[in-house]
């Protein structure tokens, strides 16, 4: 579970999150929308812990971020940022392998059986010795959510769930692969697991989020299950669209 | 493990790859190793080395050698194990420096951080000899070094944090404030020496240029008990200085304590900087160009770049330093030269290779 007590966040000397109180269970994937500028990245690095709130704080199954080890907390989640660059020569392999050794499979010897199946679900099959800085945008994307996957571990292990947090998963995939890899993180929430994902695609967010978190200049618009919380209202205040033009019917 | 199974790792898994290359530096570093023993301005001997080698494990120690084993076991074979250790050490310093950079053209030399250490050095021995030495005494040897990472620390601390922004390292910043840095250290250097008199200093082309002229057995222990120390914290940097590649917060959800990697990085440039600056001077452009070949043949991976980069290291310097003894024989050219006329065009096809990233 991940309770997050009336946080705040300044960057810059303003303050870009203002007084957010939120808390997730696992099965249950939501999702975050809202506007650029409005403070969804902000508000997922708080929750994980790479932003040290200004007021408030967060606390990870019932422990403060803080009081966590480094190396308990890698083995009970994964993060994937926004932006991925790397200044190195890496081979597919090799950028997920880093993965494979933080994560709580710790099966070293079962490294190439591993990484080969998460190729697969990502659709990479034979990718293994091809370099990081020779792919496709989304082939990257996907090589990164591949290391993340490998991390990750099963939903569930030994009675508590492993939790994956996703910022702007889909960015730059094509829509077959935009499927393709919210599926994932839909088993892996059905299955017990705890998911978190920012998402720009309003359809998308709807038709694969339990729960729906609306951020906006800094704060929670709204938050509850999509069906609820997607009105055309909403979408015009938030978002300054005709909500008729966003959403299908 | 069987040269089959070293070979057949999966595929895009070059660590295979670093335990060939490791096994071959070995046994090139001890052929260029008896080839520097053999080489000296009476020509190419290497059957009076072969015969003067035995005598290292005599029982009656140095006594009673002849003329030739004395020059190779006396002279030629602390300059070669100096050569070894300090060749070691500034290659790892590049690959550590890099890696922690996030860059491949982050050198201690090119960044102002031998530059600092040998500033710090020259100080010591410009303005503290004659107290040092009267109240250490023998110790007054131990100062030089200890001041020389002592300076290269504070170097690498200063120019981290300005390069530095919330976790982000500008590649630009970093080369520009390296350039002011090693201006600046040069410049007190220099003033250092001018001030100075001819005993306090070897020479100035020693702080200018780095030379293995004056190799002692006492400079080869100092030197190998700072490497020592940058080879004890390896295993801990080298999966640490892998996830950093991704960035910060990449590292840390990786569950890497990021902040100790950063502190042992800097320790361990510091260290292996200031053991071969107090040594051999500020010898260039090893750090830069051993790391880079090798990431071409294993990969970034730090596990194995960082231990075939001391092997490589190790050969690069004690063959150049059989360049720099015979080329105008019965002079010397310093070392530093060598290392320079290799690496200088080194550096600048892979500034050009690089060129979008240090795109200003
Ligand atoms: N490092 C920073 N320093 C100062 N301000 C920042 C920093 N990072 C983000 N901000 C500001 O904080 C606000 C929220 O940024 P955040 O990255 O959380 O937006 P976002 O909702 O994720 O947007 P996007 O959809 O573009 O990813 C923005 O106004 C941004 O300009
Ligand atoms: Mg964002």
């Amino acid at each position: 579970m991940l309770e997050a007590d009336a946080i705040s966040v300044r960057l810059a000397g303003r303050e870009v999150l203002r007084d957010v109180s939120l808390t997730l269970v696992p099965g249950e994937f939501t999702v975050i929308v809202g506007p650029n500028g409005a403070g969804k990245t902000t508000l997922l690095r708080a929750l994980v812990g790479d932003l040290p709130p200004s007021a408030g704080g967060v606390r990870f199954d019932g422990t403060r971020l803080d009081d966590w080890h480094g190396r308990d907390l890698a083995r009970r989640r994964a993060v994937l940022s926004q932006s991925q660059h790397l200044a190195f020569p890496f081979t597919v392999h090799e950028v997920i392998a880093l993965g494979l050794r933080a994560g709580n499979t710790g099966a070293k010897n079962a490294g190439a059986g591993l990484i080969a199946g998460v190729l697969a679900r990502v659709d990479l099959v034979g990718y293994e010795a091809r370099f990081y800085q020779q792919l496709s945008g989304g082939e990257q994307q996907r090589v990164q959510l591949a290391r993340v996957l490998c991390q990750l571990g099963p939903p569930v292990l030994d009675g508590a769930a492993n939790w994956l947090y996703l910022d702007e998963p889909t960015a730059s995939l094509d829509i077959r692969h935009q499927f393709q890899i919210l599926d994932l993180a839909r088993q892996h929430v059905t299955a017990g697991g705890g998911g978190l994902a920012i998402l720009h695609d309003l359809n998308l967010a709807a038709d694969y989020a339990d729960r729906l978190i609306v951020v906006s200049g800094g704060r929670l618009a709204a938050d509850g299950p999509p069906a609820d919380v997607l009105t055309g209202a909403l979408i015009e205040d938030v978002f300054g669209v005709d909500a008729s033009r966003v959403l299908r019917a | 493990m069987s040269l089959v199974a070293t070979l057949s790792r999966a595929p895009g898994d070059r660590s295979g790859h670093a335990v060939l290359v490791a096994g071959v530096l070995v046994a090139v570093a001890l052929v260029t190793a008896f080839l520097s023993l053999a080489v000296g301005p009476t020509g190419f001997t290497p059957l009076g080395a072969l015969r003067a080698l035995p005598g290292l494990f005599s029982a009656d120690g140095a006594a009673g050698r002849t003329a030739e084993a004395m020059i190779v076991l006396d002279i030629r074979l602390p300059r070669t194990v100096l050569g070894l250790v300090v060749g070691a050490a500034l290659a790892m310093s590049g690959a550590v420096m890099q890696g922690l950079f996030r860059n491949p053209l982050a050198d201690p030399g090119l960044v102002g951080v031998t530059a600092g250490a040998g500033l710090a050095a020259v100080t010591v021995i410009v303005l503290g000899a004659g107290a040092l030495g009267a109240v250490l005494g023998g110790l007054a040897f131990y100062a030089l070094p200890l001041a020389a990472f002592a300076g290269g620390l504070v170097t690498t601390t200063l120019l981290y944090a300005i390069a530095t922004r919330q976790g982000r390292t500008s590649v630009a910043t970093m080369l520009l404030a390296g350039i002011a840095i090693a201006a600046l250290a040069g410049a007190a250097t220099g003033m250092l020496i001018f001030v100075s008199d001819d005993q306090q200093l070897r020479d100035f082309t020693f702080w200018t240029l780095g030379s293995l002229t004056g190799a002692s057995w006492e400079k080869v222990w100092v030197a190998s008990a700072f490497l020592v120390v940058v080879v004890a914290v390896l295993p801990t940097l080298s999966a640490g200085l892998d996830a950093l590649l991704l960035g910060e917060g990449e590292a840390r959800h990786l569950g890497i304590p990021v902040q100790l990697v950063k502190r042992l990085s800097v320790f361990a440039v510091a260290a292996a900087v200031g053991a071969s600056v107090a040594v051999a001077g500020p010898i260039g452009f090893v750090g830069i160009v051993v790391p880079h070949l090798l990431r071409l043949v294993i990969g970034p991976r730090h596990a194995g770049l960082l231990p075939t980069s001391a092997l490589l290291g190790a050969v690069l310097l004690v063959g150049a330093d059989m360049v720099a003894r015979t080329i105008v024989a019965p002079a010397e050219l310093p070392i530093g030269i060598v290392t320079a006329i290799l690496g200088a065009p080194f550096f600048l096809w892979l500034l050009l290779r690089q060129r979008s990233i240090v795109d200003l």
